[in-house]
């Protein structure tokens, strides 16, 4: 057999198809102002920015193996970011939102050489314990509100767009945005070199680390650029609710919580698994929040229904059945035809 | 100072020297003053009875854990503070013991990571060097299936694909003949053999001797992680310390 006539591949057919269709469907929700009402927007998004919110925790949790259950600490930092800078620092509102996320990087760069040090629960544990620390720091802030915080003043508010409609639209497409920016962050990042390096750590850091991959450096990386990226979403985030509050900035239950939930359903450590287990967690949220505590029961037991009949998730059910991969990471070796049984 | 190169008694290069290599977990010693050179391009065999302290060994060449004591040096270089990581970028490759393969990700796309991390090697070279290594462990057949779905002996291949891949210049085999079949066996014995003569330095743990002694051109003996015998394999196997340590047979008897 001849080796010249194999050869390498890294898309595939359904890759294709999917790549058209989401285009197609990226392209639909760009228009969404002019066909969608006002409360179905603002809908899709929180929508957008929970997917954005999941992808990146997954990237953190499903590849690079760290289970943080702090993001909210980048979250509300970011959130806090864009008041203080909006309002004392007299930045644009969009200014203010990249400044945050490079201030999250920066401030990620000592919580992570602290708590790189934990292992396993400790470090989810230690995550949450950072995470209340900022909560409590922001609180004794009484030029942003103290406990009770504040609004954003109409003033800055209306420096994004004079007309509501305007602004109710421009929000939107920035929550779009950051979505669309995440996933495709994510999915560049994993089919490059880094990515594979960080995909073997993912299933067997013994083995990896013996053929040349230095893993604190690839899960301090991981962490400061998902850190960063999650406080602009944290920014954005508040940018939506006008309103910030050290409760709603840094709840362990909205942001991490609840995307945890989304990541799991979905399937983990997948890039397909976050965008499903958003549909997912919407779904089951616009259905049953009128029913009261019943809707949190519900998502209790769909999420340990999952995890024993499912633990790769829906995206996993779906992968080991159809052998599917929307996002081609892979490689795929073409034997030739008339080689077959060589 | 230490001189850069270390000349061996036949006048070669020594790829790899431990000089007095000690290191123990509690009242466990796994390496105990060990000191031996493995020259360029040299075959060396390593036997010792269960727990004497061989994959401690070569966890100490590779960097999983390091020496409390003593000093490894590698091409010229003291790498005894080195991590794993640039380890494996300098030209020490392993295969483990237990098959230790990246189960989510598919047989090719192991030898890509060695490929691509940690022998350097970019895109479509990187997928060519990975096709030929395949073809020579004969796992090209098995190219797209997941790691996790392979079968042991194909896993033990996998182990030595992905140690060739990284384009090592010691190559350190750890068991991998246990378990296989005599038609398995010699498979196994004529790609070790291809891969020496290809001048690539190999120090080789194993209890199946017979596959062993076919390639080896050393042989040392080590016992509670002590160096008790080295020479030529063939007198070794047939010393009576071998025979009372690794045999469990009295030297009298």
């Amino acid at each position: 057999m001849s080796l010249q006539n194999y050869s390498v591949t890294r898309s595939s057919k359904a890759a294709r198809v999917a790549a058209v269709l989401g285009a197609l469907c990226v392209i639909l929700l760009i228009s969404a102002p002019w066909w969608a009402g006002r409360a179905e927007m603002r809908l899709l998004g929180e929508l957008f920015l929970y997917l954005a919110l999941a992808s990146l925790w997954n990237l953190m949790a499903g590849y690079a193996g760290l289970v943080s259950v702090g993001q909210q600490a980048f979250v509300g930092f970011g959130g806090y970011m864009l008041f203080a800078l909006t309002m004392f620092g007299g930045l644009h509102p969009f200014a203010a939102i990249a400044l945050a996320g490079v201030l999250g990087a920066l401030v990620s760069v000592p919580v992570a050489v602290l708590i790189f040090r934990l292992r396993g629960a400790y470090f989810a544990i230690g995550t949450w314990v950072i995470a209340e620390v900022f909560r409590l720091g922001f609180a004794q802030v009484s030029a942003l509100g103290g406990g009770s915080g504040s609004s954003l003043p109409m003033a800055i508010v209306k420096s994004l767009a004079s007309k509501r409609d305007m602004r109710e639209a421009l929000s939107y497409w920035l929550a779009l945005g950051a979505a669309v920016l995440v996933v495709t962050c994510v999915y560049l990042f994993l089919r490059s070199r880094q990515g594979l390096a960080l995909t073997a750590i993912r299933d067997n850091e013994l083995a990896a680390k013996s053929l040349g991959i230095d893993i604190w450096r690839t899960k301090f990386t991981v962490y400061v650029v998902t850190s960063a990226l999650t406080a602009m979403i944290g920014a954005l985030i508040f940018l939506q609710k006008l309103r910030i509050s050290p409760d709603a900035a840094f709840s362990v239950n909205d942001w991490t919580a609840f995307v945890i939930f989304i990541v799991v359903i979905g399937g983990i450590g997948t890039i397909e698994g976050p965008i499903i287990g958003t549909l997912v967690f919407f779904a089951l949220r616009e259905t049953l929040a009128d029913l009261g505590t019943i809707y949190l029961i519900v998502l209790g037991i769909v999420a340990i229904v999952v995890m024993l009949k499912a633990p790769k998730g829906i995206w996993g059910l779906i992968r080991t059945r159809f052998d599917l991969q929307l996002f081609p990471l892979g490689y795929r070796v073409i034997a030739p035809k008339d080689d077959k049984e060589a | 100072m230490v001189p850069p190169l270390f000349p061996s008694e036949d006048g070669m290069t020594a790829i790899l020297r431990l000089d007095h290599l000690s290191k123990s977990f509690g009242a466990v010693t796994v390496a105990d003053a060990l000191s031996y050179e493995v020259a360029q391009g040299e075959a060396l065999g390593v036997i010792g009875p269960n727990g004497a302290g061989k994959t401690s060994m070569f966890n100490l060449i590779t960097g999983t854990f390091g020496p409390d004591n003593g000093r490894v040096f590698f091409d010229g270089k003291d790498i005894t503070n080195m991590s794993a990581a640039k380890r494996s970028h300098a030209g020490i490759a392993r295969s483990f013991q237990v098959p230790q393969p990246f189960s989510g990700m598919t047989v090719f796309e192991n030898a890509m990571i060695a490929a691509t991390q940690s022998a350097g090697l970019h895109g479509h070279e990187a997928e060519r060097f990975c096709l030929e290594v395949l073809e020579q462990t004969e796992l090209l057949p098995k190219a797209n299936v997941l790691a996790g779905s392979l079968t042991l002996l194909e896993r033990k291949r996998l182990e030595m694909t992905r140690a060739l891949c990284a384009k090592p210049k010691l190559l350190l085999l750890d068991e991998i003949a246990g378990g296989l079949t005599e038609a398995e066996c010699k498979f196994l014995v004529q790609t070790i053999k291809d891969i020496h003569a290809s001048g690539v330095a190999i120090i080789w743990i194993e209890h199946v001797v017979h596959a062993l002694m076919a390639v080896v051109d050393r042989l040392i003996v080590i016992d509670f992680g002590k160096k008790i015998a080295e020479g030529e394999p063939q007198k070794i196997m047939e010393s009576p310390e071998v025979k009372e340590i690794y045999l469990g047979i009295e030297a009298d008897a």
